[in-house]
């Protein structure tokens, strides 16, 4: 993290007892393993958990202090295998990503700590990047949680369930010997709230400690014969343990009234949204009292049999309020009831959504089908607050749907990116269409419009993996891409070497922007920026060269459009066999700009010479054909409505948020587009030289000017 | 047993205040949810926001969600506040960007009975709307008509643009919009503190905080009106006045003034005589056949042959480019300072075709037919130049080719345009004289939109225009020509590698035989 600062956010994670912390989820999450004595943290960034990556990546001092490890993970697999740390020592170990995409890269490390079992507390802060704003596929980490027997903790989303939650975690898993994994909703991340916070501890068994007398075990071992034995283990002793634990320390609640014949279950992080749709159907008050006998589930594997039995005791029915499919939470209840005899129906998605997040409307409409078929009376009997849905909304607005412009997601204002894939349209144009096989990143972007290149996407580092078995001979090679993020986190290996090893004829493109820039700037191997506390600035274009490729071309300027279509051009249809790299280098924009506009501004206070350069386009020669938008897609290029009076179509147009990067001017020139855009160089605190010559230029120029403007004034209207 | 159940009371719980935010990745929609967040708890009430950034931090659309009550009193319990918007149930919806406003209707957040709306009227288009190869940009006037049968209360006007006279951000116009709606019950001088806490550019964000305030309490009144046309200022243009009034009709007087001044401007009063010519037997026509009542066809082509005849050629972008006019309107666009020295950098890419074309015709015509001149100028002419019109080179040079504009005449260009116009002339005068041949006539005009821009694109551009005009000549006589002919036209325009046209094309052929009229 070169080019941000996260001093303010540090300053909350030393608040001590008594004092109150005010700010984001995910941001307490942080606060709450220091103040749970966690010995190591590790992850890897990703929405919406990168925040927890980045503040302590900031935090090395702190750090230090307290004798907490922490670790910028290459990959997830390896922040999972970090958890081994936990298996020997009574150390309190904690990592963190993206779910569910992390936890697929992670699931082999994750499968062998559940197995062998753990002796100090492992936690895993899985960021569910489901439902709205989402950029992954929809599925639930759930899944995961019962394959490898790990506990699953979903809390009520406010900061003091999530905090209280973190410390109960490291509890559960000491207890239980089991890997515990915590469940964060994208909201519940970003939710700002507060609670009061406790001092950190710094943790009673050190790594040191482990380092200088270590101890082994041969039984926690995935290894014949032990593995047998740690099935065994894990269902009579582990999950009784667990049991237990969550029992005795009521980490479920019963909240709401105690009678009648029917009642919700419903996962702790989906309560919030619950008690809106109930206060909304006037069964709840705005501080969720409610006469309803809820069984709020801030743990949601394992299920505790006994306190579900007692809940559904005397109920005609329950409704299960349960996000996401396969139904694992409803499957099991009707097993526990069916196996107790219990005549209690389970209602779940025969009211609510298979698929699809549950907002409050949703869940205002399922309730309402719930209570209408189990318990009408009490439907009746309130006063709703809002409409029976789903309405039809009115005419005027309907109309609007199919109207509003989408807006996919887009590079941004003078990304180094947009100009790769700007050559690759202008290659298509000589080639015909060709196959792309795109990575993770931002670079994916290139799927949407204006550039709407790329087929597939097969996961992160992927992207040369995904192009693998089109190595054939034909007309066309197949072209992949990949970003540095993915390089490092398994395309070197998954894509490079594979290519090497099975002798691939396609063309990779690296698009190498020095940092991690799609999960918020975070350095990598190769950034280009010295880091404090990692070893970074290892070209990629070794590595490349390391396992075997021998064909490799090098832009580091990939603003030259003109160049990086050439270069496109050469490796794919240059005669020589073999794996083709093109490493496209140019810097983050949008983490350049952090650094350099303050930077900029400073000296320009400074009184020094400072030039800024940005585009413009001339309305009188732009004639409204925007081909110069359709090859760049920058947000900086955009329309306007035509001064001209007689041409209608509107003219293309530079923000001033335009950052100068030269695209719009390589486009015109390798596209052969029009004249109409021209570089402005202002500069800032001009010396006496600047002055001399711009005005010695300027008394020519304007002495030619005025001679054109009296010829032309015989022709003035 | 169900007399039994206790109905729920109603609350005597205040109902916390719910604020959707609907914004654009970098609009700062997260600033104006930590103001939000901020100004409660200077008023000491409890506030919970959040967002769903997602990957919509670049150019998507972002909703920040915020809640906030007073705080309770010891004992009682505090309120759950939801993390999402419910549709019905929000009391004010903050909307960036018009069309962003809009999405929030569609999501059903604006209800008449309680949601206040405070909305920016400027566009941020999508990229749809710019890429499009014509104009592609959406109607608002729907938006506008939704908004008001739909908000409580709107308040509405372009902050953006006050902004920037503030040289603020529009989420600080947006904050003094929210302060003003008083939906929220805090004193002004408390969102001004929730300003000067945050640290951040706090005299200008104070200053949109109170500009967005004042005009959001002020009724806004739209004021869009035509501007007039300009009266002649020199004895050329009264005389051309003159002549546009006594030969044309009144409504179509201020378009062909404009086309009469372009053509001054393009080159002399020679050849904006020829375009009023020119124009005449188009308004004969229109004379002549009931169609032409109301002169449509000279008034389409007014506009057109305006620009086709003020095509864009070197002489023409040279001149553009060096006039004083234009040195001043970029030290604007840039803002620069007055002290702040200001260069600029033309991109041009002259083609062989180019460089023949402002040659005398008949040399032009030759070189152009020469393969060994051609291979002769290649090395010159591979890579685009960059010129600094600023620099006396650069100018020098332009200002040079600027000057041919009284060759002009006899360059080859000028030759190719002139057949150009005059056969599509033809093309309209014969289409509009054939019965039912009106609205096809009109359509023809309409297809010069189809020529434009430079080189490559004008190539495209000047190919489909002649498919174009060939399907009209083919389908001649069949009654629904006109529509034909917009079909295609906006075939052409709907993408660049020409697949629509093709297939617009193709779903033409086999209708061929029915269909064919009786005259």
């Amino acid at each position: 993290m070169a080019e941000r600062s996260f001093a303010h956010e540090i300053g909350k994670l030393r608040l001590g007892s008594g004092q109150e912390f005010r700010g984001e989820g995910i941001l307490a999450v942080t606060k709450a393993l220091l103040q749970s004595g966690v010995g190591y943290v590790g992850g890897y960034q990703g929405a919406p958990i990168s925040h927890l990556m980045d503040v302590l990546s900031d935090a090395q001092e702190l750090l230090e202090e307290l004798g907490v490890h922490f670790e910028a993970s290459a990959s997830e697999a390896a922040a999972a295998a970090m958890l081994a740390a936990s298996v020997n020592y009574p150390i309190r170990g904690a990592v963190t990503w993206k779910s569910t995409v992390g936890t697929n890269v992670a699931s082999d490390a994750l499968a062998n700590v559940a197995s062998g079992g753990v002796t100090g507390g492992a936690l895993i802060i899985i960021g569910e990047d489901y439902g709205e704003g989402s950029s992954i596929m929809q599925e639930r980490s759930h899944a995961f949680a019962m394959k490898s027997q790990i506990w699953l903790l979903d809390p009520r989303p406010n900061l003091e369930s999530i905090v209280d939650m973190v410390e109960r975690g490291f509890e559960l898993s000491e207890a239980s010997h089991t890997p515990v994994m915590l469940e964060l909703r994208i909201r519940a991340c970003h939710v700002y709230g507060s609670f009061m916070a406790r001092d950190n501890r710094r943790p009673p068994f050190t790594l040191q400690d482990a380092l200088n007398s270590p101890t082994r075990d041969v039984t926690r071992i995935v290894l014949p014969p032990a593995n047998y034995a740690h099935e065994h283990e894990k269902i009579n002793q582990r999950w009784p343990a667990a049991i237990d634990y969550i029992r005795r320390n009521k980490l479920n609640e019963l909240m709401g009234g105690r009678t009648g014949e029917v009642g919700i279950i419903v996962q702790g992080g989906l309560y919030n949204t619950l008690i809106r749709a109930l206060e909304l159907l006037g069964l709840a008050d705005p501080t969720g009292e409610t006469d309803l006998p809820l069984y709020v589930l801030n743990v949601t594997y394992p299920l505790i049999e006994e306190e579900i039995i007692d809940f559904c005791t005397g109920k005609k029915a329950v409704l299960i309020v349960e996000e996401g499919q396969p139904e694992f939470i409803e499957q099991a209840l009707n097993t526990i009831l069916r196996n107790a005899d219990m005549p209690t129906r389970v209602i779940g998605k025969a009211v609510l959504p298979r698929a699809g997040e549950y907002t409050g409307e949703v869940l205002q409409r399922g309730v309402r089908a719930f209570l209408r078929a189990h318990d009408p009376q009490r439907l009746g009997g309130a006063h709703a607050l809002a409409p029976e849905g789903p309405q039809q909304p009115p005419k005027e607005i309907q109309a609007l749907a199919g109207l509003l412009p989408p807006r996919p997601a887009g590079f941004c204002t003078g990304c180094p990116e947009r100009p790769i894939f700007t050559a690759m349209k202008l290659l298509q144009r000589e080639l015909g269409p060709l196959h792309i096989s795109c990575d993770i990143g931002c670079h994916l972007f290139s799927i949407l419009p204006p550039f709407n290149l790329g087929n597939t996407t097969m996961g992160y580092g992927l992207g040369w993996a995904g192009a693998s078995a089109f190595n054939k001979p034909g007309k066309k090679r197949a072209l992949a891409v990949m970003g540095d993020g993915g390089f490092w986190h398994n395309g070197l290996t998954s894509g490079v070497g594979n290519a090497v090893f099975n002798q691939s004829d396609n063309v990779l493109v690296i698009v190498d922007n020095g940092y991690s820039a799609a999960t918020g700037g975070q350095d990598i191997l190769s950034s280009r920026a010295h880091n404090r506390s990692k070893s970074t600035r290892h070209p990629i274009a070794e590595a490349v060269r390391g396992v075997g490729v021998k064909w490799l071309r090098v832009i580091d300027r990939t603003y030259d459009v003109g160049r990086m279509r050439d270069v496109l051009r050469e490796a794919m249809t240059t005669p020589e066999k073999g794996p083709k790299v093109v490493l496209a280098a140019s810097e983050c924009m949008l983490n350049r700009q952090r650094r350099e506009r303050p930077a900029f501004n400073k000296a320009v206070a400074s009184g020094m010479r400072m030039v800024r350069e940005r585009f413009g386009v001339d309305p009188d020669t732009c004639t409204g054909d925007h081909s110069c938008i359709r090859l760049s897609g920058c947000p900086s290029l955009t329309i306007r409505p035509n001064p001209d009076p007689l041409r209608q179509d509107p003219i293309a147009h530079v923000e001033n948020s335009c950052v100068g990067c030269g695209v719009c001017g390589e486009v015109a020139h390798a596209a052969v587009l029009c004249p109409s855009f021209y570089r402005a160089q202002i500069i800032f605190n001009a010396t006496r030289f600047d002055r001399f010559l711009s005005g010695l230029r300027r008394r020519v120029i304007e002495f030619l000017q005025r001679r054109a403007e009296r010829r032309r004034l015989r022709y003035a209207f | 047993m169900p007399s039994e159940l206790p109905q729920t009371t109603p609350s005597s719980v205040t109902r916390p205040i719910r604020i959707a935010i609907a914004a654009l990745g970098g609009q700062g929609g997260g600033v104006l949810a930590d103001w939000l967040v901020a100004v409660a708890e200077l008023n000491g009430w409890i506030v919970q926001s959040t967002s769903v950034p997602g990957v919509a931090q670049r150019t998507g659309t972002t909703v920040y969600y915020v809640e906030m009550s007073p705080k309770p009193r010891p004992g009682e319990r505090r309120p759950v506040f939801a993390l999402m918007p419910v549709p019905g149930d929000v009391d004010l919806v903050v909307a960036a960007e018009l069309m962003e406003a809009g999405r929030t209707l569609v999501r059903g957040l604006v209800t008449p009975e309680r949601t206040t709306v405070v909305a920016s009227t400027h566009r941020v288009y999508g990229i749809t709307e710019k890429s499009a190869m014509g104009n592609g940009i959406i109607d608002s006037s729907a938006v506008f008509a939704a908004l008001n049968a739909s908000a409580r209360r709107l308040i509405c006007f372009d902050m953006e643009a006050l902004a920037n006279e503030h040289n603020s951000v529009i989420s600080s116009v947006l904050f003094g919009a929210i302060a003003a709606s008083g939906v929220l019950p805090f004193p002004r001088s408390l969102y001004e503190r929730a300003i000067s806490d945050s640290g951040v550019a706090v005299k200008t964000n104070l200053a949109g905080f109170a500009a967005g305030f004042e005009k959001a309490q002020r009724r806004s009144t739209a004021q869009a009106s035509a501007p007039a046309g300009t009266a002649p200022t020199t004895e050329l243009g009264r005389a051309f006045t003159e002549r546009i009034e006594r030969e044309f009709p009144a409504h179509l007087r201020g378009l062909i003034q404009e086309g009469v001044k372009r053509l001054l401007d393009y080159q002399d009063a020679e050849y904006a005589t020829l375009y009023l010519d020119r124009l005449r037997e188009i308004r004969d026509r229109d004379r002549s056949v009931a169609a032409g009542a109301d002169h449509a066809l000279t008034g389409a082509v007014a506009r057109y042959l305006a620009l086709w005849m003020s095509y864009e050629d070197t002489i023409r972008v040279a001149d553009l480019k060096t006039r004083a006019q234009r040195f001043r309107r970029v030290r604007d666009e840039v803002r620069a300072a007055p002290d702040q020295i200001v260069y600029m950098t033309e991109f041009m890419h002259p083609r062989f075709e180019e460089v023949c074309e402002t040659l005398p015709a008949s040399l032009g015509r030759r070189l152009l037919a020469s393969s060994r001149a051609r291979r002769m100028m290649a090395p010159f002419l591979r890579k685009g130049r960059q010129v600094n019109t600023a620099h006396l080179s650069g100018f020098l040079v332009l200002y040079a080719v600027a000057g041919l504009r009284r060759w002009r005449r006899s360059t080859l260009r000028y030759q190719i345009e002139q057949e150009r116009i005059n056969e599509w002339l033809a093309a309209i005068r014969s289409m509009a004289s054939t019965p039912d041949g009106y609205d096809a006539a009109l359509e023809i005009a309409e297809c010069q939109r189809l020529v434009r821009g430079y080189s490559d694109t004008h190539e495209r551009g000047l190919k489909n225009y002649r498919t174009v005009m060939e399907a009209a000549q083919r389908y001649a006589g069949r009654r629904d020509l006109a529509d034909i002919i917009k079909r295609l036209r906006n075939a052409a325009l709907a993408d660049e590698e020409g697949n629509r046209l093709r297939a617009a094309l193709k779903e033409l052929e086999p209708a061929d035989e029915p269909r064919l009229a009786t005259a």
